[in-house]
């Protein structure tokens, strides 16, 4: 069943790869993961929790005889999540932004799904074999701490501050880098303020619903002009019900479309910035080293030479991989992008459609109800 | 901000043009029925009684013993009755002095009117009633500083006879309509009618707008103001009986009228209303009803129940028209920050897309603002009306417990004539046995009119709780329909943005 050649390419087709489900044991969250097996119609169901998950992130780090390594854009795996208690919701928030808003973890699933999908279907790294093993092991990868990953997020050093902004010797580079910063930054914008508007939706629908009740207690059947008031009540209720129900499904909808695709975007943009960073690391590194050759005594420099080779294969290694990594992410997220552009408007259509049918239908009720 | 004035303005109006024909009729079935008991012909009643107060008194009402019927009108618009509310005018009303029994009859007279047996006079009657259109416009500000205040133009449009024109407009400032407010209350609210409560003072509004901040606040109170006076003056001309009162002709109509000064917070008048506010209460708790009409308790309870409840509602709706704004405030800040990733995006296809969006969004914003407007003027103040009318109603129902005081205080009295009466049967002072003889009938007749006042009002509140009633659900009819109509056009509009902004998605390459 392990597909284990030295090659090895994904046994099940990426396409394929779904969350189905997922269930609370305690405070960990077990996702289940189908997919179709490549040659066979076979499917295949394993169980995975997050931890796994960060099982398979570094493993992909750390693989090792892959040239360029460094100049691979890593699909961004979003960030554990806790199970969502209500006092927990800030918290949440700062963690997993858009993630920790939907319903029945409805986002959060379909992030994890596409970040599967996106490992998948790399050209590099579906090769590794640490994804079939995740993909189709039924026993979990467990606790293995793999070799630390040869970087993790970056952090806000000033020492970094100070890398990230180093000069680069090639103009393309240079382009994608600032073009990278600018919309990382305004990307991380747009999510938040999106965020804002999904939880404001989301107020008001409870806020409907605290009405649609204080209705339902106005009733009485005292006399015959009570019931006649009651009736009225009853009917606003019934109204302030579905203008509730109507955010719920536009708060809803701006999540899994819209909300996921800019959310994706956003942790995208982050991971190419950390490639960036990454190569211009190496940058520095080969310059520092080139400086230190040249100073180098007669008996060192051939060492540092041969040295200064190395650094500078690996350099123009990482740097051919990260040219084709950028086209590829370029195209794919206009793609990605419209996709989710297009869901979104096409579910906040249907919803707008059915709820003005729904309040089409209430009004004629009411006016013939209320005809003279 | 609320430059479409026409939406709110036009708030009432179908309602008076909406002529609910049952309803009308359910207004005089009751007064039909009565009247087939009474046996005297009255076409000739109507006529006379137009014109002054001649008419036989039992032909026009249903009391058992209505000869003593001009002895109560004069009593009770007495001006120097100590149980007048606090809030009440402090001179007599220019048009007419209510002393005068001519006067005192309105009430009445509009009472019979409204009462009239004759059919046809009865259809023109409630044909009439419904067809009054006012509108409140035109908030102007006059004079600077702490000593401005604003004016607006209140216009009425009807074909009643009443009216001396079919269409006039005047202009009239806030503290007028408290004047005028002030003297319904204290020609009408002791005798049980439901005299509709003014809006509300408030001082930080109105510094605002005389400090001449031009700021969508100030801009939005003026308009939550000019709207409420609207439906006051709306509320007040349906009740058939202030409609036909001289002060609410007068203001109506006249070009000029008086400065009411006794309105102002901080006046002397004011001063004295607090303290007999507080008079008031301590009444209340010491006068103690021994309650004999079982409706009348229960009512009270059913609108205690209704004040909780309404009270309830108005927070519920003020809620949401809060998070509508601050639903607003959020979708322009998302379509802003949309609006600099469209720019800052290379793919020309996408970043056309992504400022697409944005445009979207702003549209969609500008529909949260108007349906926030909605939901506020539709049914937040429709709630705050409400819940001030329950304290109106209360006020009618305290007014009753009153004059129950005042019978029984009365009978008190009398009782303690009598029993000095019968001392001096046997001290053998001739004078003073007459004096107190002739104290006797006088306080009899006292006791007598006490019980009549307290039944009269105890029908009058009957018949208003009934209005009220009916009055409440047409309201709440009316608003309910027209937030549906408000809904259904928000969606609709929002289905237009959504697919004007399909293909431009689906553009991208």
């Amino acid at each position: 069943m392990e597909g284990s050649s030295a090659e090895s390419a994904l046994s099940v087709s990426a396409n394929s790869i779904r969350i189905t489900d997922l269930t609370q044991d305690g405070d960990v969250l077990m996702f289940a993961i189908t997919s179709q097996k490549l040659n066979s119609s076979a499917g295949v169901c394993v169980f995975r929790e997050h931890e796994d998950f960060e099982w398979l992130q570094q493993s992909l780090f750390s693989q090792e005889n892959v040239p360029g390594l460094q100049g691979i854009i890593f699909p961004p795996l979003p960030p554990k999540a806790l199970p969502l208690q209500s006092n927990m919701q800030t918290k949440a928030l700062k963690q997993l932004g858009f993630l920790a808003l939907g319903q029945d973890w409805q986002g959060y699933c379909k992030a994890l799904e596409f970040y599967l999908q996106q490992v998948a279907t790399h050209p590099t790294l579906c090769k590794c074999k640490a994804l079939d093993s995740f993909l189709i092991n039924s026993e979990s990868p467990g606790k293995q701490r793999g070799r630390k990953g040869i970087f993790n997020r970056l952090s806000q050093a000033v020492e970094e501050m100070r890398k990230e902004s180093h000069k680069d010797v090639d103009n393309f580079f240079q382009n994608e880098r600032n073009k990278n910063t600018n919309i990382t930054a305004l990307s991380k914008i747009a999510t938040e303020k999106l965020i804002d508007v999904v939880m404001t939706e989301q107020k008001l629908a409870l806020a409907c619903g605290h009405f649609s009740t204080s209705l339902h207690l106005c009733v009485n059947q005292d006399d015959a002009a009570a019931v006649a008031f009651s009736k009225v009540c009853l009917k606003l209720s019934d109204i302030i019900e579905a203008v509730k129900q109507n955010f719920e499904k536009v708060a809803s909808n701006n999540l899994t479309t819209l909300g996921l695709g800019l959310d994706l975007e956003s942790r995208y943009q982050e991971a190419e910035k950390e490639m960036l960073f990454r190569r211009t690391c190496k940058l520095i590194e080969l310059e520092t080293v080139k400086k230190s050759t040249e100073k180098a005594k007669a008996n060192k420099r051939e060492v540092m030479e041969e040295f200064q080779k190395a650094v500078e294969k690996e350099f123009n290694l990482i740097s051919s991989v990260a040219k084709e990594e950028i086209e590829r992410f370029h195209s794919s997220r206009v793609n990605v992008l419209k996709n989710f552009l297009i869901g979104w408007c096409e579910q906040q259509l249907n919803t707008a459609r059915e709820c003005a049918e729904l309040y089409s239908q209430h009004l004629e009720a009411c006016r013939n109800m209320y005809s003279e | 901000m609320a430059e479409d004035r026409e939406p709110p303005a036009r708030l009432d109006a179908p309602h008076a043009r909406s002529t609910d024909p049952e309803d009308a009729e359910d207004l005089f079935v009751s007064a039909v029925s009565k009247m087939e008991a009474s046996p005297t012909s009255p076409a000739e009643t109507i006529i006379s009684s137009a014109n002054g107060p001649e008419p036989e008194p039992e032909d026009i009402f249903l009391d058992e013993d209505p000869d003593d019927l001009f002895a109560e009108a004069t009593e009770e618009v007495s001006l120097d009755s100590p149980e007048r509310q606090p809030i009440l005018s402090d001179g007599p009303s220019p048009a007419i002095t209510p002393v005068t029994p001519t006067a005192t009859l309105d009430p009445r007279v509009s009472e019979a009117f409204a009462r009239s047996p004759d059919q046809d006079e009865e259809e023109e009657e409630h044909r009439d009633v419904f067809d009054v259109q006012i509108s409140v416009s035109d908030p102007e500000k006059v004079g600077d500083g702490m000593n401005a205040y604003m004016v607006y133009k209140v216009s009425t449009k009807t074909s009643l006879s009443i009216f001396s024109r079919d269409q006039v407009s005047v202009k009239r400032r806030f503290s007028d309509f408290l004047g005028l407010h002030s003297k319904l209350a204290s020609k009408y609210l002791h005798i049980g009618y439901i005299v509709p409560p003014a809006p509300e003072k408030s001082i930080v509004g109105m510094t605002k707008v005389k400090v001449g901040k031009e700021d969508t606040s100030s801009g939005e109170f003026v308009e939550k103001r000019r709207s409420a006076l609207e439906r006051y003056l709306m509320r007040t001309v349906k009740h058939p009986a202030l409609l036909k009162d001289p002060d609410v002709l007068q203001f109506l109509e006249s070009s000029e009228l008086p400065r009411a000064v006794s309105t102002q917070a901080l006046s002397g008048a004011g001063i004295l209303r607090m303290v007999n506010k507080a008079a008031d209460a301590v009444n209340k708790m010491t006068i103690k009803m021994n309650e004999s009409d079982a409706w009348f308790e229960e009512k009270q309870q059913q609108f205690e129940n209704l004040d909780v409840q309404l009270r309830k509602l108005h927070a519920s709706v003020e809620s949401l028209v809060c998070h509508r704004k601050e639903l607003s405030l959020n979708t322009v800040s998302f379509a802003k920050s949309s609006a600099m990733l469209g720019n800052s995006e290379d793919h020309t296809a996408l970043s056309r897309a992504l400022s697409q969006l944005a445009e979207v969004e702003e549209k969609i914003d500008t529909l949260h603002q108007d349906q926030a407007c909605h939901d506020f003027f539709l049914f937040s103040e429709l709630l705050g009306d409400y819940v001030r009318l329950i304290s109106a109603v209360k006020g009618v129902f305290d007014q009753r417990m009153k004059t129950w005081g005042k019978w029984q205080e009365a009978e008190m009295m009398l009782q303690r004539k009598r029993e000095a009466e019968a001392k001096l049967q046997y001290a053998n002072k001739p004078d003073k046995l007459q004096l107190a003889k002739d104290e006797i009938k006088e306080w009899e007749g006292k006791v007598q009119q006490g019980e009549r006042d307290f039944e009269q009002i105890s029908k009058v509140i009957r018949r208003e709780v009934g209005r009220f009633e009916k009055d409440r659900v047409k309201d709440f009819k009316v608003v309910i329909v027209k937030y549906l109509e408000s809904l259904v056009h928000t969606q609709q509009q929002l289905i237009k943005y959504w697919e004007a902004f399909l293909p431009e998605a689906k553009a991208i390459a």
